[in-house]
Parts: C-alpha cells; structure tokens; sequence
C-alpha cells in the first residue's frame, strides 16, 4: 500500500523488498535509466515513482550504477518486466531491489499518483508491505511521523568516508578537488576522459586538506537534502572564491555557490525530474535537452546581473517551462555552476561541453565573461 | 529569432494520389502546414492532385491548384500565380512526402526555381540529396563515427555482380529515390539477385540500386527528430519495431516509446541521430532517421534518413501530441523552437522533449486479398495499405485494443478458432517467415507449448515483448479454469487490452453483452487519461484522451465537464483499407468543423494515426480508441456523464461505423441522421427490393442462395453471364463476374463462409453497361442532387477503380431526369436523412439500379471540390435537423439548383483511379494482373479539372500514371466484340502520328479499315514478340481489351503487366480509348492551363446566380 502525507492511499502489489519505508514521494518522468536513476545518491531519502509505465525491461547490469548501491527510498512503478531482455543484463530489477532491500510497490495508478504531487507538491509517503501492513489511519500516522525534506541535511549520509583518486583517462592536464555531496560516478568519468585526475573527498574536507592538494580546480557536485543546511559546503566555496581558484558546481553544487554568491535557496513546490527539461543558455539564446533531478532552487530572474561578495555574476541559464534558475556564472572570479546534470547518466548529452568549460578555465586560471562554452 | 519578414506568399506541395506508402500523413502533415502559414498572415499556394483530402478544401490555400505534381504542371502554377501578380517567394516540399521532394529536386535541376526565383524552404537541395541519395548519406554517417551496413551503389548489372562478389548474398537491394522501398528487397539467390537488381535499376527514377550488406534480424527502430536554424534539436519521439529488420517499418508492428533500451543505448542512438541530422544540414523542420541495433552486441548502424516529414512523424505526432508538421511550418518561416509554445500545456515552450507515461502500438493493414496471387510475405518493400494506432498504460493493453482496430477476421488473439493442425511446431516454422498476423502465430505457438525463448529465436521479436505474449498466454489458461469471472481477474483482462468479445470467446458461458453486462455491474469500466506530453508534469489543455483501465473501480479519469453545449460524438472510419480510406475521414473532417460552426461540442473516435480527423485540435474532443461496439460504448458512456450527447454520427465513416448503427440505436443511443432501420433497408438486398418495386425503379434480376444448387437455380434463370457477391460488403469483396456454371461452382467452392447468415448474391450481369454514380443529400422531404458522375470504364469496373467525368459528358438529358427522379423515390423510400450515394447502371435505355449507400460516399469530396458545394457539412447539418432550404437560405447550399443540373459553362471534373498494382510480384517474381473488375483495387484517386473533357482527362491521366503520350508507338490488341468499336479510335492516334503497332486480329480489321498497322507476335508466338517488346521499351500506349472469361490467365495477362512494369499507359477499355485519344488531343493542341480552385468555385457560383436558371423540383 502506498500512502501519501495528504491521506491518498492506494493499494497495489509489493515489488522488490517486502516491509516498510518512509520518505518524500517525488515522481520522475525519464522513460529509461531506472537503474541510473536508482543509484542516483541525490534521491536519497525519496521514494521515487516512475511515470514511464514498464519498468525493469532491461534489467540490471554491472555497468551502468552511478554509484555503489541504490540510493531511493522506495520505488513505485505501474508495469515491472517479468523478463530482463537486454545483452548486457546480468539480473531482473526486482531481484537487485530485493538484494538491496529497497521497498517498492507496483500496479498502482502511477499517473494519478504524478498529478497529485504535481497539484499539492511533493509530499512525504511510506511504502507498506506484508508485517508493516496496517489500518489505513495507523499508517497515515507513521507518514506523518516521518520528518519532512525541507531543512533535512543528507549530505552527511551520502558523502564517503575517505577520500579516493580517479586517475586521469588521457595524459593528466589538471588536478581537481571533488567535494562529494553525493557525487555520481559518472562524473569523475566526465572529468577523467578530459584528463582530469579527481579527488573525491568527503564533504567534511577542511580548506588546509583541501589546499593541501595544490588542485588546478574545484568542483562540487549533486547532493540530496536542502541546501540551507549546507553552511559548510558553502563557507568552504566562499573560501575557495577568495582564492579564485576555478570551481564548477553543478546541482546541488549550483545551489552551494549560489548562496555562497548571497543568494537564498527555496523548497520548489515538485521540482524537476527528467530527462526532457529545457534550459536556455542566456549568452547565445541556444536550448539544450538536460537531465534533472532537483527539489530546490536559487532564487533569482532568468538572465539577471548581481553583486556578490565575489564580484557580478549572473543567471546565466534558466528553465523556459517556469523560469527557475538553472545556473550561475560570475564574471569576476573563475566559477560557474549548473542546476542540471551535464554528466548526463541517465539523460541526454547536450551539455557536457560544460565540463570543456571548466578545463578552459582552469587553463586559463582567469575569470570568464558568462557563457564562453560552444 | 521570430517569423522571417522577407516571406509573404510560400507555395506548399502536396503528396497526390493516396499509395502504398504515402497514405493521408501527408494530408494531415500538409493541412497542418497551410493553416499555420494562413495564421502567419503569409499567402498560399497549394498544389495537389488529390480532392480527397482536406488540405484541398478552398479554404486552407489562397489558391489551391488541384493539378498533376509533375515538374510541367508546377511551373505553371508558378508561372500562372507569377501573372496573376503573386510570384512565389518560397517551396515548402518537405511536407508532401517523397512526391513533393522529388518533384521540388526536379525543378531546381531543370532550373525552374532560380528562373523565378523560388527559394526552397524547409530542406535545401544540398541537405535532401545528402539525406536522400544512399552513398552520400553513407558518407554523412561515416563522417559523424557512426557505422552503416557496407554497400555498393551500381548503375549496372556489371557492378552489381562486383559488389555482390565482395559483399556476399544475402543483399539488400534498394532503388535510390523511390518511396516505401518500392523495388527494393532482399536477394538470398543469385536468381533473387537478377530479377530484383534489374527491376531496381528501372525503378530508380535515376536508375541506380544500392547493393547493401544484409543486417537482417537485427532490431530496428527510427527516431523523429526536430530542428530549427538556430541549431537546436530535439528528439520527439523513439519507435521500436517489433518486427526485426528485413520487415519495412510501414509493415512492421511498431512501439512507442522504445521499450528494450538502456539509457546508454538510447542515448548513444539520440547522439547519433542528431549528428547526422545536423551534418546532412537539414536546416529547420522535421526528419526521420532508422537505426538497426545488434541484439546481442548493441552494435548500431544507421539505416535511412528521411530529410522530411514521414509516415512516422504522423504516427510520432498522434503518439506524442506534438504536432510535428505543424511545428516544422513554423521553423521553416524563421522560428526557433523556444518561441514556439506546446499547445497541449500552453505555458512550456516546443523545444523539449515529450515523454510518455502510457504506450502506444501500431499495427499496419494490409488488403493480399484483393490480389490474388501476390506474395504475402513481408519483406523491405512495403505492402500494407493502412495502420491502426492504439494507446493504453501497458504494452499489452493498447497491443490488444491496435489488433481490434484493424477490422480483420480476427479482432484480437482467440476471436478465431486455431488452424486445425497448428502445433508449437508448425507455427514456429510459420514464424521464420514475416507474415501479417505474426503476433497471433506467435501467441499460438506459446500457447501450444513454444517457449519464450523459442519464438524470440525463429520471429526474432524481442524476448520483452514476446514474453509478454506469453503473460496473455498465461492468462488465457485462468480466464478458461475459473468458475466464474470474478472482479480480480476481470480486472486483470482489462487492463491486459483484452476485449469483451475476447472473453466471451475464451469463456464458453457468456456471449459479449453478457461478459459487458458483468463487467459494469462489477464495476470494472475504464477511465480516459490524456495525451499530454510531458506525463502529468503540467496540466494538459487539450483534450486528446484514450481509455484505459487501472486497478481500483474509483481510479481518476481525466475527462472534463461540459454542461453549456449540446455534444456530437462523430465515428471516424479507422484504418485506410482499399475501398474505404481518406475519403471517409474527410468527411468526419468536415462534419465536426460544420457542427463545431453551428455550436455543438463535437467529438471525434477514431483510430488512423494518419488523418487529419485524429489531429487534436480538429474536434474540440478527441477519442484515440477503436471503433468497436465495447470501446465505442464506453466513450458514448463518458460523454454522457460529462455532458448531454446529442447524437452520434454514423454515416460519414464508411461501413465501419455504418455497421454500429443497429448496435448503438438498440443500446439507447441517439443515432442521428438515417435512422438503422432505413440504413438496413438499403443494405439489405430482400427489403432494398421491396423499396425499387415499390417505387417502379428496374434493378438487374437476381436471387439470393445458401449453395451452390440454388447458385446454378438462378442463374439459370436469370441467365449469364451473371455477377456472384457475398452479401454485406463493401469495396466489392469476393465479387467476379461469372460467365458459366463450371466457374459458377468454384466460386460456391472458394467462398467458404457461405452460409443462411451469410448468403451469395447472384445478379445478372448488365453487360456493355454505363454506370453512373449519384451522391445526393436528402432532409427528409427536400433531395439535392450533390452530382452526377458519369463512369469512363462500363459497368462491370468497380465505381471506386473507374475513371468518371462530372458533368456527365455523354448522358442525354431524358436520361438525367429519370436519374433525377429514381435518386428522389430512393432517398424518399429508404428514408434517407444526411447523404446518400446511389449507383446506376445504363443498358439499352433502361436506367437500372445497381446499389444504395445510406451514407457518405468515396466520391463525396470529389464532388464537393467539382461543384463547390460543401456536401458533407451540409450532410451532418441536415443530420441534426436542418432543412435544405435552411442550408439554402444560410448559403450553404446554393440558393437554387443543384450539382443535377450544373451551369453550361462549368468546368469538367475528371476523376481517375490509382492502382498499386506495380507493388505487387507473385512469389515468381511476376507481376499481378492489372485487369479490373467488380472488386475495389484502387488505393487512391486523382482529379483533373478543366473547360472540357479532353483537357481534363489528359490532367487526370497525367497526375495518377504520367503523361500520356503525345507521339511514339501504340499497341493495340482487342477482344472480337470490341474489334469494331475500336476502328475510330484506333484511326484518330493513326491521324495524330501514331504507329499502330498489333496482334494479328486486330490488325487485319485495323487494315480493312485503312489504318496502317504493322502486326507484332502475341507473347507465345516466339521470341520478339509484344512483351519483349513492351519490355525493351518499344511501345509508349496500350490498347488491350481482356477476351473471354476473366482470370488470372486470361489472354493479355503479360501484356498488362509488362505494362505496369514499365509504367506505361494500358487502356482496358473501349469507352477508355476513346477518352485516352480526346486527352492526347488536348496534349496535342496545348491548350492545358491552371486555375486555381477558388477561381474556378467563384465563376461556378456566379453562374449559378445568373437570372435565367431554371428552378429545379
Ligand atoms: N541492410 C539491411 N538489411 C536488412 N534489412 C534492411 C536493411 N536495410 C533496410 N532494411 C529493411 O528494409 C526496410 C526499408 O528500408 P529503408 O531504408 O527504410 O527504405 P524506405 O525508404 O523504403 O523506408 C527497413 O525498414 C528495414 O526493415
Ligand atoms: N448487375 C450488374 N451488372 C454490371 N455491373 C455490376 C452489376 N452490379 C454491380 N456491378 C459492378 O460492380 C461494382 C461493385 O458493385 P456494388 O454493388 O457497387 O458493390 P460495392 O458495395 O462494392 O460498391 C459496381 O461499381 C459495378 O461496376
Ligand atoms: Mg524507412
Ligand atoms: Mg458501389
């Protein structure tokens, strides 16, 4: 049984992990990537529902995690593949959700589900099967027990324990200092194949450690939770501003320096997830398809100019469907950050120059006029 | 950046006839177009030979051009919109499909374009040949680090046998520039090879075939991708095809969204796929690219690449809700696709990409048996007629209610009983070989014991989908065992797409209306979600829904109240099948813009993802469900719950809805228009009887017989030779014309399903007969003669296949009274309200009536664009009670007279027939015979309109086969009792310099005559003879009249089809010649000019209101 904080209940069949889970119901719209999407460590504490109705199709393969285990919630789907057909899978979906011990239901209304949240907002929900089962009331009461996303700080949760180095995959040209929010694999990959050696360090990193390794840039990376918890994320970037090493953020990141910048953060009513979402690059008016996955965003108008403590930045692009703020460059020191997910996994490649861009600025060293990239 | 300000008038072309392979899309692609220009404040010009299609309508051009799309009739519309003070400024071809991109390629190289002047828009000719010519395209792909299969492109038979060296067998074979694979195939045999690469080579308008590497088996998809000139791209839509390569996408049974690939695959593909499209410099609008992915590598190669809008941009546009031809339009007069808002959210800009929360599947239709002996196997070139598209939440739900749409014997799995031999094994055998209707052999084969595997292995259908046959397999097995159906496993039916009719079939204890009488009182209905998209994520404005059926009695259905207007549920016609096709749809078109004008909320069923009909802004509601009683039903149901239905239209739609009149009236639904018991009186043959003698109209002699003793009784009687029909047709199905008891028995013998139910119809056969064809309206009281149309071919051709003149050009004017008089008793007899369609034959001076259609008819819009009246609005008007002298009086209808009595000086209308004859080969390899008969084989028709008949004709000919010849070589070769009707003819092509070439016979009566002939050999008279020369391209017309009984083998029968095969004009007919020699003469004379449509309505109309009209009663 599916419940949501607003008293919706529906019933369908338990799918992967029998029992019990709680977290905020978000629905995303890609129609493939599950496996990507379940991996994503920014979904953390989410229980997520699929739009695309057939889930599970291609099954599970040992390639395609964006990190070492599954970071959702709970899953809700409509149609799950009774058969993985697909040369590089290796096991049905339901049966690494049950490995992983990830709660899921399937056969509900999936659609109807999607139209809630997007008429009332995100809410919190729970996942109920077998022994966790329970009068409708009961469980609306652990629902509501459970704590809301707004003000949660996951970060910590999410983060490794120890840093780790992802060689190179060219002849090494930079040095970059990762700070892991919840970093997804394919990112290192993207930085890697430019010939960048990664550092992936926790997000507890000092500005000494992080100095310590003489990096050509900083990157930050996507997270789940709200970025008004991150104040230490955020005075670290104000520091490495300070210095004006190069840093590029993207996600969770954007939200970092967008504060680190003197902007506010605000919960959006069910934010963006898909793989389909227009971003318009305000210096050459041109779109690209992106790939999201935010509940949060900086507040600010499409395109507009601003003074931070680091000098005039801009919005340099925004979302055509609402006009939310998709990323920030500033003019005068080297950073630049982007809401969406130019590593791209799962979704559409269209703006993975951005990671070109970061490597101009690191060869460069100096700040950018905004939206230098193709 | 917005709209260009440099544009003011684009002339847009259109795709001409309806054919295998470019259906009515591009009705809906070009209508699309034409309106959004309009909107844009931008003059149009429209050329298109085709007047049963929307975009023709006077009101969608400033000046519509019903004209042959040929390069010599383009640059005179050109050159006469130049002179009328409107030169062209813009092409806009990329959306009339492979005719109007080859025929805007043909005016740049014969250097029309730059001679006025005229920009291409949309594709320049440098990105449609990088596209379109194979071997560049190859080296586009290659350039980008994508692969294609290895290839050869050959000139010659030489260099093929060279390229095949290299390559080995098996080869693709495909003709460069010809639409829907035509002439193309896959050659396992060195004999293969021959045949096919020789026949490619002539098929090739620039005769040349690329050799390809075999991916046979391998899985196929296509993606439909957008462009604008500021170089942003999206991806609409992702098709898979179920059935693997080697089966032509138009025949394959296809899935939107893809369902078997990784992000990295589809991703990879999407990288791809966009490289390309930028690399061929596709500058703005719509393309469509196919990819072949290795199953067990993932290894990808790009197939094709169509630098326009295509059948898939229809099927991706309907699958997605956005309107890719409508779009392309914009972004071909300037603007980027962030400029331009989705309609369906009316906040989000186009430039994204929809994405799916429901699945839609598309079945094509196919019509082998109307050609007998053609091979049925499916192979890359395509051979269906038509499509049906189906949504629902899962696979198999919108699988099943697809396979319902297509109206074939069997509607879904288990609604016939398995062959009587059929085993796991012989139906996996069956499976090797593509075949339409695979998917049933492939449920077959699971359920007599095949294993998912096993069928994935021989059909090479992906293990996903095929497993999914299974899971209905499965359920198959508890729907039989259970007791009782009870709400669980109902449910679960349901929502697997299966039908009610399906149930009662596997449940033996409950006939359809019992299965449907249980589900309601359980509960289980379906709710109608919407098309949107973008899965729910923004609140949809259009209302663009399909059924489907969740798993809680109070799921949430998405269907809006609306109390303010009375409603019109309008049934649309399905998918396109020879005999019924885009002519229906155009009259649904009309019904609800007329009904939508008169302030009804009107709501269109259908399910052809090719028409305009299924266009969500045509109707203010749209239904994409199959036109079956159950789904029908259920949206009636809806409706009612969500307004007042005021009534439901059946008449416009063809047989299809015709046939649910009874149905829907019986279930308490308001049929609106000629009530079922008057569309039974004219359909049934006993009570249509009654209706004639009652009325004194003379109808030929005939009986009805349950076997082939009462057969012989009749005819017997009533003396051959005789016609033999089953009952309740249309399109004249398993109808041929008898000429004695011997082949009267083999008819009884092969037409299986004769039965009391359904019994055989024997009519004496009026030979050397003048059909006539009437569609008139009729209120109740008041009849309109919407036009009379006057056959070229004699009665015994299909009125369909049948080239006719409108006015008639030889009837005399006794004759037209007593057509007048006999269509007034039929409307007034059978009751008719809304149109009607009556079929005469003219023997001897006694006018006989040969059929009655209680609704709108294939000629309804042929006659509409002759006669600039609207007949189908007024129809559906007239359905909801207006009088005629109410329409009279609004201006609908002219004030006075009508299309029986049209002014002296109106212009003649020529309607022409086009046969796809060519796209058919026995599994020889030999053509079909292109004989015609009583049996409907046409798959499209044309108009030519012009002063006179001879010029008319000539157009007509021109837009269906090519021009006819103005000098050059005839050959004439004639049955004894058309010897003599054939001297004058015959002499006139002699006059004008023809040589007459002919057989024996024929020429010494030619001879006796004086006409100079020379004799060729008949094809079995040895080596030289007719065929071989027809073949080597020695004759340029043929004159053939069949001799004897009809068949197969009938003398001639190589004769015809070596025509076909070269293309060249092959008259059939006396009453043909004759018409053939008056258009030569025309040809001759040069006199053929262009008019535009509206000018043409405007002199008819101010004629109509000149003083000394006639009244007529
Ligand atoms: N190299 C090939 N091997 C096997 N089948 C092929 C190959 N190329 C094309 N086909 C099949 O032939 C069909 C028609 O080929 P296509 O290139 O799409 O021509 P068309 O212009 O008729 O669409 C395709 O849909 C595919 O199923
Ligand atoms: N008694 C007849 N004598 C000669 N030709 C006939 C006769 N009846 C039908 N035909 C021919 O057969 C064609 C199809 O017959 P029709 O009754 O119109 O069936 P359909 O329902 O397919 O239109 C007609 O268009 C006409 O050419
Ligand atoms: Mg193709
Ligand atoms: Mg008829």
């Amino acid at each position: 049984m599916l419940v949501l904080e607003d008293g919706t209940a529906l019933t369908g069949e338990s799918y992967g992990a029998v029992g019990q889970t709680l977290g905020e119901a978000v629905f995303a719209t890609g129609m493939t990537g599950y496996q990507e999407t379940l991996t994503d460590p920014s979904y953390r504490r989410q229980i997520v529902v699929q739009t695309a109705p057939h889930i599970g199709n291609t099954g599970w393969n040992d390639e395609d995690d964006e990190s070492d285990r599954i970071w959702v919630a709970g899953y809700v789907v409509r149609d799950p593949a009774r058969l993985a057909s697909n040369w590089r899978s290796r096991r049905r979906l339901d049966e690494e959700l049950t490995r992983q011990g990830v709660v899921g239901i399937c056969g509900v209304d999936t659609r109807a589900v999607t139209r809630r949240l997007r008429e009332r907002g995100s809410m919190r929900a729970g996942v109920f099967s077998g022994p966790a089962l329970a009068g409708r009331a009961e469980l609306l009461d652990r629902v509501l027990a459970s704590p809301p996303m707004a003000g949660a700080d996951l970060v910590g949760e999410v983060t490794v324990a120890q840093p780790y180095v992802v060689p190179a995959a060219t002849p090494a040209r930079f040095r970059v200092a990762a700070l892991d929010l919840g970093i997804k694999s394919n990112t290192p990959r993207m930085l890697a194949a430019r010939g960048i050696e990664t550092h992936v360090l926790p997000a507890t990193t000092t500005l000494e450690q992080l100095l310590a390794l003489a990096p050509d840039g900083v990157f930050l990376s996507n997270g789940p939770g709200d970025p008004a918890t991150a104040d230490r994320a955020v005075e670290l970037t104000r520091q490495v501003l300070t210095r004006g090493l190069p840093l590029f953020g993207i996600c969770f990141g954007n939200q970092i320096l967008g504060r680190a910048l003197g902007r506010g953060t605000y919960k959006m009513r069910y934010g963006h997830r898909g793989l389909n979402i227009p971003v318009i690059e305000h210096a050459t008016g041109r779109v690209a398809i992106t790939s999201q996955n935010h509940g949060f965003a900086v507040d600010g108008e499409p395109g507009a100019r601003f003074d931070s403590d680091f000098g005039a930045a801009v919005v340099s692009h925004s979302c055509p469907n609402d006009g939310t703020v998709e990323g920030l460059t500033c003019l005068d020191v080297p950073a630049f950050s982007v809401q969406y997910h130019p590593e791209a996994a799962a979704g559409p490649h269209d703006a993975a120059t951005l990671f070109d861009r970061f490597c101009d600025l690191m060869a460069a060293g100096a700040p950018t006029p905004a939206g230098r990239d193709h | 950046m917005p709209k260009r300000a440099d544009l003011s008038h684009v002339m847009v072309i259109g795709s001409g006839p309806i054919v295998i392979g470019q259906a009515c899309e591009f009705d809906y692609s070009g209508t699309q177009a034409c309106r959004v220009l309009r909107e844009e404040g931008l003059r149009v010009s429209l050329v298109n030979s085709n007047p049963a299609t929307i975009m023709t309508d006077p009101e969608f051009a400033d000046a519509t051009y019903i004209e042959p799309i040929t390069p010599e009739f383009v640059e005179k519309v050109i050159a006469a919109e130049a002179a009328a003070g409107y030169p062209v400024e813009a092409l806009l071809a990329t959306l009339g499909g492979q005719t109007a991109l080859n025929t805007a390629v043909a005016l740049h190289e014969n250097g029309v374009l730059e001679r006025y002047g005229v920009e291409l828009i949309g594709a320049d000719i440098d990105a449609i040949q990088r596209g379109e010519d194979r071997l560049k395209f190859k080296d586009v792909v290659r350039s980008v680090g994508a692969e294609v299969p290895r290839s050869a492109v050959c000139r010659s038979m030489e260099q093929v046998h060279e390229a095949v060296a290299e390559l080995g067998l098996p080869v693709v074979i495909r003709p460069s520039f010809t639409m829907g694979g035509l002439g193309s195939g896959m050659a396992h045999t060195p004999s293969d090879l021959e045949r096919m690469a020789s026949l490619g080579l002539t098929e090739s308008p620039v005769h040349e075939v690329l050799i390809e590497e075999s991916v046979l088996g391998w899985k196929e998809y296509e993606l439909e991708l957008m462009r604008d000139h500021r170089d942003n791209v999206v991806v609409v839509c992702s098709i898979e095809n179920i059935d693997a390569m080697g089966v032509h996408t138009g025949d394959s049974v296809t899935v939107a969204p893809a369902m078997t690939l990784t992000d990295r695959e589809y991703q990879h593909m999407r990288d791809v796929g966009i490289a390309v499209l930028r690399k061929v410099g596709v500058d703005t609008g719509g393309c469509n690219i196919q990819f072949a992915v290795h199953p067990e590598t993932g290894r990808l190669v790009v197939i094709e690449m169509n630098p326009r809008v295509s059948r898939s941009s229809a099927l991706a546009s309907k699958a997605t809700g956005f309107p890719i031809a409508k779009i392309a339009a914009k972004l071909a007069i300037g603007y980027t696709l962030d400029e331009i808002t989705n309609d369906i959210t009316g906040e989000t800009p186009a430039s994204f990409e929809p994405t799916l929360d429901y699945v839609v599947v598309k079945v094509p239709r196919f019509a082998f048996e109307k050609f007998p002996g053609a091979d049925p196997t499916l192979t890359t070139t395509m051979k269906s007629v038509g499509e049906a598209m189906a949504l629902g939440r899962s696979f198999p739900e919108a699988l099943g209610k697809a396979l319902r749409s297509m109206e074939t014997p069997s509607v879904g799995f288990w609604t016939r009983p398995d062959p009587p031999d059929a085993s796991a094994r012989s139906e996996l055998e069956a499976l090797r070989v593509p075949h339409d209707g695979r998917l049933y052999t492939a449920e077959r084969a699971l359920r007599l014991g095949a294993t998912v595997t096993e069928v994935a292995q021989v059909s090479g259908f992906d293990p996903w989908f095929v497993d999914q046959i299974a899971a209905l397999a499965e359920l198959r097995v508890e729907l039989v065992a259970a007791a009782e159906l009870d709400e669980p496993l109902l449910r679960r039916a349901k929502r697997a797409g299966i039908s009610d009719r399906q149930l009662a079939a596997v449940r033996g204890d409950l006939t359809e209306a019992g299965v449907r009488a249980l589900r309601h009182r359980l509960g289980v209905r379906p709710v109608y979600k919407t098309v949107d998209t973008c899965a729910a994520e923004f609140a949809a404005r259009t209302p663009y829904h399909y059924s489907a059926y969740e798993n809680s009695a109070d799921a949430e259905t998405e269907v809006t109240e609306q109390r303010e207007r009375p409603k019109v549920i309008i049934l649309g016609s399905g998918p396109n099948r020879i005999g019924q096709g885009i002519e229906f749809d155009y009259s649904c078109v009309h019904a609800a813009i007329a009904l939508r004008d008169a302030g009804y909320e009107t709501v269109m069923v259908n399910c052809n993802p090719e028409t305009v009909s299924t266009d969500y802004d045509t109707s203010d509601r749209l239904y994409f469900e199959p036109l079956t009683f159950e789904d029908v039903m259920e949206v009636v149901d809806a409706e009612r719950t969500s307004g007042t239905v005021a009534g439901i239209i059946v008449q416009l739609g063809g047989q299809t809805p015709l046939g649910l009149a009874q149905r829907l009236a019986d279930a308490g639904v308001p049929v609106v228009g000629t009530p079922p018991e008057a569309i039974h009186l004219a359909e049934d043959r006993g009570s249509f009887g009654a209706v004639l003698e009652r009325a004194g109209l003379p109808a030929p002699a005939y009986g009805t017989a349950t076997s082939f003793a009462e057969a012989r009784k009749i005819a017997d009687e009533i003396g051959y030779p005789v016609l033999v029909r089953p009952s309740y047709v249309l399109g004249g199905r398993g109808m041929e014309i008898v000429y004695d008891e011997e082949t009267l028995a083999g008819y009884i013998a092969r037409a299986t399903e004769v039965t009391p139910e359904h019994p055989v119809l024997v009519d004496r056969f009026l030979d050397d007969a003048i059909e006539i064809d009437v569609d008139a309206l009729c209120d109740g009281d008041e009849v309109y003669l919407g036009g009379i149309m006057e056959h070229i071919e004699e009665a015994g051709v299909h009125s369909g296949d049948s080239s006719c003149a409108l006015p008639p050009i030889a009837l005399g004017e006794s004759d037209l009274a007593t057509v007048r008089s006999s269509t007034e008793a039929i409307a007034r007899g059978v009751g008719v309200r809304g149109l009607l369609n009556v079929q005469y034959a003219l023997k001897d001076d006694v006018l006989y009536v040969l059929e009655a259609n209680p609704r709108a008819s294939r000629t309804a819009p042929f006659v509409s664009k002759a006669t600039a009246v609207p007949l189908a609005k007024a129809a559906a008007r007239i359905m909801l009670g207006a009088s005629i002298a109410e329409l009279r009086a609004e201006g609908m209808l002219p004030p006075r007279g009508d299309g029986g009595d049209l002014p002296a000086d109106a212009p003649v209308a020529v309607k022409e027939a086009v046969l796809p004859f060519h796209r058919f080969r026995t599994p020889e390899g030999h053509g079909v015979d292109s004989l015609l008969g009583p049996e409907m084989k046409s798959t499209g028709e044309v108009m030519g309109i012009d002063a006179a008949f001879g010029q008319a004709f000539a157009k007509s000919q021109a837009a269906a086969y090519g021009s006819l010849p103005t000098s050059g070589r005839v050959f004439v070769s004639v049955a004894n009792r058309d010897k003599r009707a054939m001297v004058f003819p015959v002499k006139r092509l002699a006059d004008l310099g023809f040589e007459v070439l002919a057989t024996s016979g024929t020429a010494n009566t030619l001879r006796r005559n004086g006409i100079p002939c020379t004799v060729v050999r008949k094809h079995f008279e040895g080596p030289d003879n007719v065929v071989d020369l027809i073949n080597a391209g020695g004759v340029d017309m043929i004159i053939n009249t069949p001799y004897g009984n009809r068949g197969p083998r009938v003398d001639g029968y190589e004769i015809r089809t070596a025509a076909v095969s070269r293309d060249i004009p092959c008259v059939t007919t006396v009453q043909g010649a004759a018409a053939a020699v008056q258009g030569i003469e025309a040809l001759i004379r040069g006199d053929i000019t262009v008019r535009p449509l509206q000018v043409l309505h405007a002199a008819l109309r101010g004629a109509r209101q000149g003083p000394d009209r006639p009244e007529t009663g």
